[in-house]
């Protein structure tokens, strides 16, 4: 009777390999590709021609040009670059951010930690993208100041991962064996604690990618993030949503690509959480 | 006079909680452990036997009272102070697996105070493994990792990583209890081969539930009851004529 669930476990762990192979290399690709992308524009994209504006796709122009006649296809290539490098650079801070705080409330304790914890709790309290819009407001447009606001809202849920698994590991007799073992402050949280609880962390923060990549391209629509004539997908829905029932491809090429790309990254998080998930990995 | 290799006086653990009375998990306890001595402390779960070793490692502060390591006061040090003393006292813990680090070797759990005091790395190794085959294991253990070892095999190294600093105190915290029969009599076989062959300086405070274990591994026996010693004595005399009400109890349930 047991050989059926071997079977199902086995297929089930290849599928899960499988699926970080492809989205891990669709990843990279997108990745890769925004790195070079000025050399991979078939036009240049900020150069306009009048003549030839707002054309509809076509075997020149695969998504059409926008009301300057600069082709769409060039400026979403070039626009990857302000998306995801922004997007990426956004999750870094608060996955740095979020685990430094944490680690410390953890391990610290005491006041310190009840202090911090509140703080974060009252950013957890409020709506996240509303409060991110009045700290670009304050701090005035640009994708910068963009990357600054969203962190601000963003660190608390980092940090409250990180806390609750510093805690956890604190109890556990391999950290007392490491106390008794002479070790000090530093390198019990760096040899024995950073390493057992960033699994958690960094899957979180892969799926995280995709949020943060439409919360910045959400700003930079509301006018707060990247600014034109840098092309930013969001920034370049926002110019374009005048023509969008005449037009509609200038809009739809960002949207599009947008989406693609927030999907691979949230299927690329998925797979990493299943992977990481100590069931299936192997002994 | 000897002077006693770990002193404790009057150590009191009260935990206290809102809306209920303090408890005190460990209650005026003071007893002397003399140097080559093997002294067992026994009692039901909820004793307050590991918060007593606890508060003896320094791992937990104590409300209450005084701690002498070699005749020196550790009751209120902290920091570097601190782990200087761990080289004189070291600890075996109840769940061998998982008082490894499960990202870290065996060899890094064992060569790991080692390091802390200044080893470099290729003598660390020659020492890891002279320390493996000490406990009863063959050398490349060293690089396995906690979960591809038996429970058994695991406790060995955590004796091995224990006793690599040399210290004067082992405390064994329940360290058998985790264990199957014939692998607990490995270990205690293993246990009294090391305290013999460390030059008779090898002192014991071996916490356990079991009283058949004491009998046959203890010099001396503490039995401790709701956070107090309620008796002490060689294991025969406490087994024999016990004067307590609950040691009593104790003993009947085995017999």
């Amino acid at each position: 009777m047991s050989e059926p669930t071997v079977r199902v476990q086995k297929i089930k762990k290849n599928t899960v390999k499988t699926r970080l192979i492809i989205f891990g290399t669709l990843a990279l690709l997108l990745l890769i590709g925004s790195i070079f992308s000025e050399h991979l524009t078939p036009y240049d994209p900020y150069v306009q021609d009048l003549s030839n504006a707002k054309a509809a796709p076509s075997a020149a122009h695969l998504f059409g040009t926008d009301r300057y006649g600069r082709d769409m296809l060039s400026r979403v290539i070039v626009g990857s670059r302000a998306s995801i490098y922004s997007t990426l650079l956004l999750v870094a801070i608060i996955t740095v951010i979020g685990t430094v705080i944490g680690v410390f409330c953890g391990w610290h304790g005491k006041w310190i930690d009840t202090v911090l914890m509140r703080i974060s709790d009252m950013f957890l309290a409020f709506p996240g993208l509303v409060f991110a819009l009045a700290v670009a407001g304050v701090l005035g447009g640009g994708l910068q100041n963009a990357i600054i606001a969203l962190a601000a809202i963003s660190w608390p849920k980092y940090a409250r991962i990180a806390r609750s698994q510093t805690l956890s590991q604190k109890e556990t007799p391999y950290l007392k064996a490491a106390k008794l073992s002479g070790s000090g402050t530093w390198k019990i949280i760096f040899k024995h604690i950073l390493p057992n609880i960033m699994g958690p962390i960094l899957v979180t923060s892969m799926l995280d990618i995709g949020t943060m990549m439409m919360e910045l391209a959400g700003l930079s629509f509301l006018g707060l993030g990247a600014k034109p004539p840098i092309a930013e997908w969001g920034s370049m829905m926002s110019d374009t949503r005048s023509l969008i029932t005449t037009v509609p491809w200038v809009t739809f090429a960002p949207g599009l690509a947008i989406f693609v790309s927030v999907m691979i990254f949230n299927l690329l998080g998925d797979t990493i959480r299943d992977y990481a998930d100590p069931r299936s990995r192997g002994r | 006079m000897q002077q006693p290799i770990l002193k404790v006086e009057n150590l009191t653990k009260v935990f206290t909680r809102k809306g209920q009375p303090d408890f005190a998990a460990v209650d005026h306890i003071s007893f002397d452990l003399m140097p080559g001595e093997c002294l067992g402390l026994i009692g039901e779960s909820g004793s307050g036997k590991t918060t007593a070793v606890n508060m003896i490692t320094r791992l937990l502060d104590p409300t209450e009272g005084k701690i002498f390591l070699d005749g020196d006061d550790i009751t209120g040090i902290s920091g570097r102070e601190l782990r200087k003393v761990y080289a004189k006292m070291q600890m075996v813990f109840q769940t061998p697996t998982d008082s490894f680090d499960p990202r870290c070797t065996l060899g890094d759990g064992i060569g790991e105070s080692l390091r802390n005091n200044g080893w470099g790395r290729s003598s660390t190794n020659m020492e890891v493994a002279r320390l493996l085959e000490q406990c009863g294991l063959s050398a490349d253990f060293a690089s396995r990792y906690p979960y591809q070892v038996s429970g058994g095999q695991c406790q060995r190294a955590a004796i091995a990583r224990a006793l690599a600093i040399k210290p004067k105190l082992l405390i064994c915290d329940e360290a058998t209890s985790a264990l199957d029969v014939t692998i607990q009599k490995e270990i205690i076989a293993l246990l009294n081969n090391l305290r013999w062959n460390h030059g008779g300086k090898l002192t014991i405070l071996f916490i356990c539930h079991d009283i058949a274990l004491v009998q046959q591994f203890c010099d001396r026996v503490l039995v401790m009851y709701k956070g107090k010693i309620v008796e002490q004595g060689r294991p025969d005399d406490v087994i024999r004529n016990p004067q307590n009400d609950y040691t009593k109890r104790l003993i009947e349930s085995i017999l």
